[in-house]
């Protein structure tokens, strides 16, 4: 049973684990698209995919949000990787799986998954 | 869409736009009445009355990325044919109040779907916006208000790895209790 209880805990233990988080990949934004034909397209167990892996990682810096429409609907699910320097990264046609390999090879290991980009889709 | 849960995240999208700072969302189903009811409702800066009347067209849009918005005329679509019906309350500086209806035993409803996962999806990305979920079923009312939460949580955010997975619990345990329909 969930209880305000256990959430009180889970607090402490945030609390006391801030000093774990790596910030090697602080910087990093993460944006879903998440209008009409992202979720139609299936964003939503996209975003959760990333938040879960980012949080398995312990990318605690990593910021994931979300856009409006970004104009390609027909490549949606789509996820921006703003990098802190340089320039950001498009993936379209994204699953959960995809976003997976992302967190790790790109995020990561900062290697850019070029068949799940934009350029690789056209 | 595949469940009415995906619509709900998206109508709630808008109201965010909006720069609501609250969003309660309502759901009440009743096997014995026929009928699941659903109600968005925000505070944010609302629509005039021109806009209001044409924005269930889906060339009525405040996107500037397209001339097409297909949110409302698509949460419409699938309350219609599911026998039920839909409606939009606005007044600019006061908020919105979006009401779609379906049939509970229309084989057309979609169904209500993972409640839990809009809710996370939105409490991960919307960290300044509270918001109210209340589902009615058979056996009660379910209540989840992220201002409660954020009581017990102090500066810890809502979108804490750990916190997402106990509000989906927490959700799906209440939702459960309730007897609310999953199909």
């Amino acid at each position: 049973m969930k209880s305000l209880e256990e959430l009180a805990k889970i607090r402490e233990q945030v609390q006391n684990n801030i000093h774990m988080r790596d910030d090697s990949t602080a910087g990093y934004r993460i944006v879903v698209g998440m209008a009409t034909c992202g979720i139609a397209a299936g964003a939503r167990p996209v975003l959760s995919a990333l938040t879960q892996e980012a949080a398995k990682r312990n990318l605690e810096y990593v910021k994931v949000s979300q856009a409006g429409c970004i104009g390609m609907c027909r490549l949606e699910p789509i996820v921006e990787v703003y990098p802190p320097e340089g320039e950001k990264v498009t993936y379209v046609k994204m699953t959960p799986e995809k976003a997976v390999k992302i967190i790790n090879d790109h995020i990561v290991n900062g290697k850019v998954v070029t068949e799940y980009t934009i350029g690789a889709a056209e | 869409m595949k469940e009415i849960s995906l619509h709900i995240l998206d109508i709630v999208q808008n109201s965010v736009s909006a720069k609501a700072s609250e969003v309660k969302i309502d759901i009440a189903e009743s096997i014995s009445e026929n009928i699941i009811k659903v109600s968005i409702s925000d505070n944010g800066c609302g629509m005039d009355k021109e806009f209001l009347k044409n924005v269930t067209d889906p060339f009525t849009t405040t996107r500037t990325t397209r001339k097409v918005g297909l949110g409302i005329p698509l949460f419409k679509l699938a309350a219609e044919q599911a026998g039920g019906s839909f409606s939009i309350e606005s007044e600019k500086g006061v908020g919105t109040i979006v009401r779609a209806s379906f049939e509970h035993n229309n084989i057309d409803r979609s169904p209500i779907g993972d409640m839990a996962g809009t809710l996370i999806s939105l409490v991960s990305v919307n960290e300044t916006v509270d918001f109210v979920y209340s589902h009615t079923a058979e056996n009660g009312t379910f209540i989840f208000d992220t201002k409660e939460i954020r009581n017990t949580l102090g500066e810890v955010p809502l979108s804490e790895y750990e916190v997402l997975n106990w509000i989906e619990g927490y959700i799906n345990e209440g939702l459960y209790r309730i007897k609310a329909t999953t199909y």
